[in-house]
């Protein structure tokens, strides 16, 4: 009996040993795979395409960290989660990382134990209506009914909105886009708010996406980032210079084509930096030297993601804005890879 | 060894703790209660550990922050400018709206399919077994997706009443409006209101407690009148008229309330983009109310059909032998001590509606789940606390309505002497 107890004690002590968290790198390099967390479904921004490979702005990411880590963008595990369920899943390390349009804000940052490694793209919350409501600002919408997506930042925003402008309205909370879209499109609702980015994808969906209005009002900030567990440091300066190594290749002028001729030397140092031709960026990171040539070569840089995914050309048609590289009036800004 | 203190039983070795069938089973039960302890240590320990690595405390202060977000259904002065506890507040106020209204029709739709089924017409008996075992047999949160469904993709649009040739026009008289929002019918007010009884956590309208508190009486009033006439009837063999007195009596002062607070119904009329005035049933309620009351009602059915059929055969042919029409029979004779079977499952059936109340999100129907469980945890960040006080409150709860129940069951049940 003794000695029973003893094992016991032993197995628990074992498990309890097994719970500390060990370092994220390590933990994706020993699984071979990254745990992305990205949303059910959002059109450009991370959806499955027709062959179930996942496809879009977010997704890409995903495939860009994979790649500058593991060296496969496909090693990527996609993990769907709601705006209910996703810090939920980070914050239990079901996920290593979350790019899954999530706002950047103080709170979720400070309070829920997150790192926000950077912006992937500038958004703020918007509405949509149906053409025939003949509305054509936001201020008009006193009484409407609401759609929202439960669990998001726009949640709040929409409340302060109204509140602001002493309107009334209806709010009909609902789990995620594609449900928010049956509803909208039911008339269950006057209108439907999220991201103005996410209603583009949402009305490009759409059969008649002429027959609904994206109104002009914005009414937040959103910051949209990939963001990771907080208190590891290594693993979110990976997540973050992956990101910041997408923006500064467009600056640069690297994209997936050139990549070849980029990473067999040039006069410019800073690009040879990142290639990892020149000095020892890769080694900083934990990672090896031709890291963010990998990365790049996953999807492109950041200028061509956007193209592909949610840029004009696409049905998204979303215009570059704020996301244009800071030299093209917008706020796409890498710090120096130095 | 220390124990031979001469004790009469003779000496005690510790192997007797494991050979001695005296003591073994003391062993067993003290080993596995140690497990069980390191177990439960263990899970604690592993959480305050994980809090720790997280840099998370554990506190509810939380539920004393503005919440920030608003909520559809608010029985009770709500703003999203109030706290999370009050939204939570708001959120369990909702479930139990929920629970009540489906307890009710689920009760009733159980009693009428389940003593219908066992009718001897045979498309009755047929429909009701058809009834209960698709319900019974699909899962409950299907069902609500269903009237869900139903209720936002095939009920019209106000803008659909709009119009001098509307596509949709209002039913009953003009006065209810069913629209995929839900559905509006008139609300009773009062031109001379009492007011509301503002107790901070619930705000019950005045004119109501007046109003039932007059009903409760009259019917207490009413049952002393037809106990007065049977103790004059056991007197003298002649039982006076009551008929008008009751109607009277019934009906008299309610009626003179309604007049004396000046009652009007408040008809719902387009406004803007929605329908204003009335009461709104929101389309998630009428989805979760028609749901779970469909899905359980197949279930008491079940239990009213067992416990009509534990009533002996021979019961309801003593009833007939004495002339009592096979109606009445059922009313008198078999049902009462079907209850007695009936009850106590009915327990579990109850509990059952309160709980899967919380599939409400999947409507969006605003319930304690939705509020608390939902937004509230998403917004704060506090699972642990969130969580851990949605379980102690689905448990009072629970706890609360069957020992109510419970006492209902010693009420009716057999009493042996």
């Amino acid at each position: 009996m003794k000695k029973s107890v003893f094992l016991g004690t032993l197995t628990v002590a074992g498990l309890a040993a097994g719970m500390a968290a060990a370092g994220t790198l390590e933990d994706v390099q020993e699984r071979g795979t990254l745990n992305c967390g990205v949303s059910t479904g959002v059109n450009g921004f991370s959806a499955p395409d027709a062959n179930g490979v996942w496809q879009g702005f977010d997704v890409a990411i995903c495939r860009a960290v994979a790649a500058a880590v593991l060296d496969d963008p496909m090693a990527v595990n996609f993990v769907p989660t709601t705006g209910q369920t996703r810090f939920t899943a980070l914050a239990s390390g079901e996920i290593d990382m979350l790019a899954r349009n999530t706002t950047w804000t103080l709170s979720r940052d400070v309070d829920l134990g997150f790192t926000f490694v950077g912006v992937n793209y500038y958004d703020g919350q918007g509405f949509i209506t149906n053409r025939e409501l003949g509305v054509s600002s936001a201020t008009e919408l006193d009484g409407a009914t609401v759609c929202i997506q439960t669990g998001t930042t726009t949640e709040l925003n929409l409340a302060d909105f109204f509140r602001a402008n002493n309107m009334t309205y209806e709010p009909v909370p609902i789990e995620t886009n594609a449900e928010a879209q049956q509803q909208y499109l039911a008339g269950a609702c006057d209108t439907y708010t999220t991201d103005a980015s996410g209603l583009a994808a949402t009305r490009a969906s759409f059969s008649a996406p002429g027959d609904h209005v994206i109104l002009p009002e914005i009414i937040s900030k959103e910051p949209l980032g990939p963001l990771v567990r907080q208190g590891d440091d290594e693993w979110a300066d990976i997540v973050r210079w992956t990101l910041n190594a997408l923006v500064a290749a467009e600056e640069l002028g690297i994209t997936s084509t050139n990549l070849d001729q980029m990473t067999a030397g040039t006069d410019n140092p800073e690009i040879n930096r990142m290639m990892g031709t020149e000095g020892s960026l890769g080694e900083m990171l934990g990672l090896e030297a031709d890291w963010a040539v990998r990365a790049i070569a996953a999807s492109g840089n950041y200028g061509e993601i956007f193209a592909a995914n949610i840029g004009e050309q696409t049905p998204v048609g979303l215009a570059r804005g704020l996301n244009a590289q800071w030299t093209q009036g917008g706020l796409m800004y890498a710090p120096p890879f130095r | 060894m220390a124990m031979d203190s001469g004790a009469p039983t003779g000496s005690f070795r510790l192997s007797m703790l494991l050979y001695d069938t005296r003591y073994r089973s003391y062993t067993i039960q003290i080993f596995a209660l140690f497990l069980l302890m390191l177990g439960a240590a263990w899970l604690v320990d592993n959480t305050i550990r994980n809090l720790a690595a997280l840099g998370k405390d554990f506190s509810f202060s939380f539920l004393w922050n503005v919440s920030g977000y608003d909520i559809s259904q608010r029985p009770i002065e709500y703003s999203s400018t109030s706290t999370h506890a009050r939204a939570a507040w708001v959120g369990l106020l909702n479930t139990l709206i929920l629970a009540v209204m489906a307890c009710v029709t689920a009760t009733v739709l159980g009693v009428i399919a389940g003593v219908l089924r066992l009718s001897n017409n045979w498309i009755i008996g047929r429909l009701m077994t058809i009834y209960i075992e698709t319900f019974r047999n699909i899962p409950a949160l299907l069902w609500i997706v269903v009237f869900g469904a139903i209720m936002a993709e095939s009920m019209p649009a106000p803008r659909d009443f709009r119009g001098d040739t509307p596509e949709a026009t209002m039913q009953v008289f003009d006065s209810v409006a069913i629209t995929n929002r839900g559905v509006y019918i008139p609300a009773p007010q009062f031109e001379r209101s009492l007011g509301t009884l503002d107790l901070g956590f619930v705000a019950p309208s005045l004119d109501a407690i007046a109003f039932i508190l007059v009903v409760v009486l009259s019917i207490w009033a009413n049952k002393r009148l037809i106990a007065h006439a049977t103790k004059v009837q056991n007197a003298t063999g002649v039982r006076p008229k009551t008929w008008w007195k009751s109607i009277l009596i019934l009906f008299g002062p309610a009626i003179v309330l309604l007049v004396a607070l000046g009652f009007y119904l408040d008809y719902p009329a387009l406004a803007g983009f929605n329908f204003r005035g009335g009461i709104h049933m929101r389309s998630s309620l009428i989805a979760m109310w028609l749901g779970l009351s469909f899905y359980t009602g197949a279930f008491i059915a079940e239990v009213v059909r067992g416990g009509i059929m534990a009533i002996s055969k021979g019961q309801s042919e003593a009833a007939a032998a004495l002339g009592i029409q096979p109606g009445k029979t059922m009313r008198l004779v078999i049902l009462p001590q079907a209850m007695r079977v009936i009850i106590p499952p009915m327990i579990s059936q109850y509990l059952n509606i309160t709980k899967n109340t919380s599939l409400g999100l999947a409507v969006g129907y605003m319930d304690l789940r939705s509020t608390l469980g939902g937004i509230t945890i998403n917004q704060t960040g506090r699972e642990l606390e969130g969580m851990g006080l949605m379980m102690l409150i689905y448990l009072l709860l629970s706890l609360l309505i069957s020992s109510a129940m419970n006492l209902y069951n010693n009420r009716v049940k057999l009493r042996e002497r």
